[in-house]
């Protein structure tokens, strides 16, 4: 696709015991766009997620990331590179407060006060600051989990399910944060079973199905595409 | 951040150390029992290095006394052996124990129950190699170490003072530095950790390197004032679960929390514990007991709980 694609990932397998997680998918992704990765559940989506920001390590293919391939770093490097994640479950420090959360964050990226303040403020949890993050509800972790990656300043990040529990108008509030973070040039990846929350942030999408690509396109065309409709229905 | 507060010229937690310290300088002035300061002390410190590993990182080494153990024979076989000034010898027992700590650095990649066992698997197997009769010539074996030519009371007791004002140094950097917050950050939730930047694995092997460090400089110390020793005295299990107890009872993760801990029950030890040894064993039973049910934080935590700071 465009030369300029920021993350570049080939032909990426992972398999767990006999199991096929993911079977050869690839993908592009240039800065400030927003890409939907979409599939039924166990199709491989959070698996790619780990993959690529290095939680797991692929058994076949590439990844890189701003030309460089980064499929045999450590995740820690990978997060000093700008790759960063949220979980579909959040992994705050728990016994930590929201604000130790992000100092952690903020040593490696050099982030400094202001800019933890800033973060605090962008995703509401500023009058939580000095709460342990066990305190917190799920959709206060998810926004913590998403601040801790956002501390560690970006280039590409991966959210999974970010939209799941969420209300209306917390939806509404999200998908406005998610596109204030793409349209500052990160590259965004956004794994969601909520096609209505998907479609306020982009058009295109990817949809997967046992780990591999079924189609790639706008979403209203994917909507129309009877190999996808037959999966969402027969899955 | 304000990690280092402002004002009072040390971090948090610095004063509360400078005056546990200034206790035992001058403690043995007035108060003759100085086998117990002494003990007190190294407790105290043994506590405190139980934390950097425990506190920071979630590791519960049941096999810490390795460590001790190795210092206090490092440190007896380098004025033994090579004819070292004591003071020298003890460093030598640390590096000793750092080194044994390197080489059991892969045990980190175990979890919980299963890193608790086999860190004290390794101190078991430490002990019978020193133990070990046919080592006689290098370790003296079963028969023990006598070190009657080195003794000094007075300096040893001043050398476990400069070892404790190490270990309160070590825990009041980590409360207040971002290694510290890295080691919490992996202790919560190690995954999230890396996402935030830090090598876990490097971190927490400085932590585990610290933690043996201190265990190898209270060894050698203990080795060097009482002088006469045998291999199970210093690989003794109780001096790991002592250290335990006393650091899990006040709170990990603080400086005073350990302290506490050690300063009540070693002294309930020593009250009761030496005339009545049955009573104290039921005693530090239900003290377990009721840690493990209802304060499993420590006390430091009661005094969270009511948002109270502990340093
Ligand atoms: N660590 C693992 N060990 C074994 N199997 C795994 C592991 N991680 C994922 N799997 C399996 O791989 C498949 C894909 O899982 P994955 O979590 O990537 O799916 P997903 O598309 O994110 O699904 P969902 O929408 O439910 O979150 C599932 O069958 C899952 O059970
Ligand atoms: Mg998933």
């Amino acid at each position: 696709m465009s030369p300029s694609a920021l993350l570049v990932v080939e032909r990426l397998s992972k398999h767990f015991g006999a199991f096929q997680a993911l079977d050869g998918l690839s993908l592009k992704l240039a800065s400030g766009e927003i890409l939907g990765l979409v599939g039924p559940n166990g199709s491989g989506k959070t698996t790619a997620i780990n993959v690529i920001s290095g939680v797991y390590t692929a058994d076949a293919g590439t990844i890189h990331f701003d030309g460089q391939p980064v499929g045999g770093l450590p995740i820690h490097r990978r997060a000093h590179l700008g790759i960063n994640r949220t979980f579909q479950v959040p992994k705050p420090f728990k016994g930590l407060t929201v604000s130790e959360n992000l100092e952690i964050a903020a040593v490696y990226s050099g982030a400094g006060r202001d800019e933890i303040g800033k973060c605090l403020e962008f995703l509401e949890l500023a009058p939580l600051a000095g709460r342990e993050a066990a305190s917190l509800n799920s959709a206060q972790q998810k926004r913590l989990d998403l601040a801790r990656a956002l501390i560690a300043r970006p280039r590409l990040l991966l959210v999974d399910e970010l939209a799941a529990g969420l209300n209306p108008a917390e939806l509404q509030r999200m998908a406005q944060t998610l596109m204030t973070i793409a349209s500052s040039g990160v590259a965004l990846l956004v794994v969601e079973h909520l096609l209505s929350f998907l479609r306020e942030l982009t058009s295109r999408v990817v949809v997967m199905d046992a780990g591999r690509e079924i189609f790639e396109g706008p979403l209203d065309v994917a909507a129309r595409d009877p190999q996808v409709i037959d999966i969402f229905l027969g899955g | 951040m304000d990690y280092w507060a402002k004002g009072c010229g040390l971090p948090r937690g610095g004063w509360y150390s400078v005056g546990v310290v200034a206790l035992f300088i001058v403690l043995p002035f007035v108060y003759g029992n100085h086998d117990l300061l002494f003990n007190m002390m190294m407790y105290l410190a043994l506590a405190q290095g139980i934390n950097v590993l425990f506190g920071f990182t979630g590791y519960l080494p049941f096999g810490y006394v390795g460590f001790f153990g190795s210092g206090a024979y490092g440190a007896s076989l380098a004025v033994l052996l090579l004819h070292l000034p004591p003071v020298l010898a003890l460093l030598v027992g640390a590096v000793i124990a750092v080194l044994l700590a390197l080489l059991l650095a892969p045990l980190l990649r175990l979890s919980g129950a299963y890193f608790a066992i086999a860190s004290l698997a390794a101190s078991e197997v430490v002990y019978y190699i020193v133990s070990n009769p046919h080592l006689e010539s290098l370790t003296q074996g079963p028969y023990g170490i006598s070190l009657a030519r080195a003794y000094d009371a007075d300096a040893s007791y001043a050398a476990m003072v400069v070892v404790l004002a190490l270990a309160f140094g070590v825990v009041v950097y980590l409360r207040n530095s971002h290694l510290g917050l890295a080691l919490q950050a992996i202790r919560e939730e190690p995954v999230s950790a890396e996402f935030a930047g830090v090598n876990v694995v490097r971190e927490r092997t400085c932590a585990w390197l610290l933690s043996a460090a201190l265990a190898g400089l209270a060894g050698g110390t203990y080795a060097w004032h009482v002088s006469v020793f045998y291999p199970k005295s210093v690989f003794d299990l109780n001096i790991s679960v002592f250290a335990i107890v006393f650091t899990l009872f006040g709170g990990v993760a603080t400086l005073l929390g350990p302290i506490v801990g050690t300063l009540l029950l070693y002294g309930l030890y020593n009250w009761i514990g030496i005339s009545q040894p049955e009573y104290f064993q039921l005693v530090f039973g239900i003290v377990i007991v009721m840690l493990v049910l209802f304060l499993p934080n420590g006390l430091a935590s009661l005094l969270r709980r009511v948002n109270v700071h502990v340093p």
